[in-house]
């Protein structure tokens, strides 16, 4: 039996807290689409995305009139390309990238994920070509989405691959220079990869997947700092408590899109990423959450603790809501897409340093964050080995996605516009680590990955 | 604590009217869903602040017309008489508030 206040709380999180789906991401296997001709794999790979994801959008726009609940992005993760380009003879992997941002562009998805390589241990002849086409891959389309995972806690960090891809990094945002270098915001370097992952621009459609699958990721920053003023001054474990019902509900409807969306589209429900997503609007930031919970400015003293109660709230509410949790289900802290967290970083409240430490407690990690243009290659190279270290050494993933903004310095601006936004350029630190990171070859995996 | 009816079926869909007090809402909105088969299982409303808040549940079963469509009747009636009217499937409030 319904109540009357529980129809009107649903109908407040959705019309005053922001509460959303964040996405409905379609999942599809192009394992099936290779070919020793890459015209020929470029026309698979677009058929079968525009067959299987022709009625994506429009089963979301049913699905979220029917509910009354907006679902902001509908999305298409891919195979790795690296996996279904290598057999090809081409030289460089870009027409691979123009075949799935014309795919996009016809089903209507804003994004599209899995121009992807998985090099954690080592690369393969497919690996390198794909890594070096990344830059203009993404300076010339608009859709696609770019990751590579150079760690894991099973292999240890592959330095080499963190050195190549601090390279394209440094070259996407050269080539992308006039739009504040946004290419940077559409590659992703990781740790410890989730094959299942629903939220861009690290999405990427996992190898052991079936065909085609549904993920959904929720959002919901608005509605947990709602609940978090509402308890005013409790003690902390029922502020863990309340964030933790909240997140239940937040998930509850995850997973009733995700089925729903599934079931429309025939295809198998995958997982539900349980996550805290914000968008740069007011109201719908992480930052903002923490400043409720007692702290004068994210980024303060205090910060990291908050972020972990904060993050296990929303796991733990979570979990009890839906049987298939997955992807990377956790707190994001991306700078530029969080007005809160702008704001830290505008009044000195917040730095790389604190950040790279709050990210041990959370999901992914350094996310959207832009600093000086003239960083050197091993610099950046030593920022993404920190990160990788974070993920490997706690068995969990850790991302990092930077902008080195070209001809930008500290305190200036970038701006991406819409759910990307805007951020102030952040100071790093300008001591080298060249000559670590040089030395290259492969960080061995931790003692406790010997776990068999 | 005021509770709506929960009785059998899949096709119910939850009517909320929100906005101004004024005469004649109830009878506005019933006629839309009487022309349209839409019967009414319950029908709660309340006063918050000075606004009036209706919340209806409703059984589509032998509806004339689908969800969406009822919708869009109800939003422009909503919108005629100046007041918010939403209508979604039940199943949203469900799976939020109950295991």
């Amino acid at each position: 039996m319904l109540t009357i206040e529980e129809i009107l709380e649903t109908i407040k999180m959705v019309q005053e807290e922001n509460l959303d789906i964040r996405t409905i991401t379609m999942g599809i296997s192009l394992r099936d689409c290779s070919d020793a001709d890459h015209r020929a794999a470029c026309r698979k790979i677009y058929d079968k995305i525009t067959r299987l994801a022709g009625p994506l959008v429009q089963a979301g726009e049913e699905i979220s009139r029917e509910y009354g609940l907006p679902i902001v992005n509908k999305r298409i993760s891919v195979t790795p390309i690296a996996l279904v380009a290598e057999a090809s003879s081409a030289d460089d992997y870009y027409c691979y990238a123009e075949a799935l941002d014309r795919a996009a562009a016809a089903v209507g998805v804003n994004f599209i994920g899995g121009f992807s390589a998985l090099v954690h241990k080592g690369f393969t002849g497919g690996d390198r070509t794909l890594i070096e086409s990344i830059p203009l891959a993404l300076s010339s389309t608009e859709r696609v989405c770019a990751s590579v995972n150079v760690a894991t806690s099973r292999a240890g960090i592959n330095m080499d691959a963190i050195l190549l891809t601090s390279a394209v990094i440094k070259k996407t945002a050269e080539l992308t220079a006039s739009r504040d270098s946004i290419g940077c915001a559409k590659l992703v370097v990781f740790a410890n990869v989730p094959e299942d992952n629903p939220f861009m621009a690290g999405a990427f459609h996992g190898i052991g997947e079936p065909d085609c699958v549904i993920n959904t990721g929720v959002s919901g920053p608005g509605v947990v700092r709602s609940a978090v003023t509402r308890v005013g001054d409790a003690d902390l474990g029922e502020l863990s408590e309340t964030i933790k019902k909240m997140a239940f509900k937040i998930t509850r409807m995850g997973e009733l899109v995700g089925r729903a969306a599934a079931k429309k589209l025939g295809v198998p429900f995958g997982i539900v990423d349980v996550s805290l997503a914000p968008t740069p609007a007011v109201g719908d930031s992480v930052a903002e959450i923490l400043q409720e919970m007692g702290l004068e400015r994210c980024g303060a003293p205090g910060s990291t603790a908050a972020l972990a109660l904060l993050n296990d709230a929303v796991k733990k509410g979570g979990a009890m809501a839906s049987s298939y949790v997955g992807g990377l289900s956790g707190a994001f802290i991306p700078v530029s897409e969080d007005a809160g967290m702008i704001a830290a970083v505008d009044d000195g409240a917040l730095t790389i340093e604190k950040l790279e430490a709050m990210t041990a407690v959370c999901s992914v990690g350094l996310d959207m964050i832009a600093i000086p243009g003239d960083t050197p290659v091993e610099t950046i190279a030593a920022i993404i080995a920190d990160e990788a270290a974070i993920g490997v050494f706690n068995h969990k993933t850790t991302a990092v996605r930077i902008i080195p903004a070209a001809g930008k310095k500290v305190g200036d601006r970038v701006e991406f516009g819409g759910l990307l936004g805007r951020a102030p350029v952040m100071a790093v630190n300008r001591f080298s680590a060249a000559a670590f990171v040089n030395r290259g070859g492969r960080i061995p995996a931790p003692i406790h990955s010997l776990r068999n | 604590m005021n509770r709506l009816k929960n009785i059998g079926g899949g096709n119910r869909v939850v009517i909320t009217v929100i906005g101004p007090d004024r005469v004649g809402i109830i009878a506005a909105v019933t006629a839309i869903l009487a022309e349209q088969s839409v019967n009414i299982l319950d029908i709660s409303q309340t006063i918050m602040q000075e606004f009036f808040v209706m919340v209806l549940v409703a059984d589509m079963a032998d509806a004339k017309v689908d969800l969406i469509a009822l919708k869009d009747m109800l939003a422009q009636k909503g919108e005629e008489l100046k007041l918010r009217i939403d209508t979604q499937h039940e199943d949203i409030f469900n799976f939020m508030h109950r295991i």
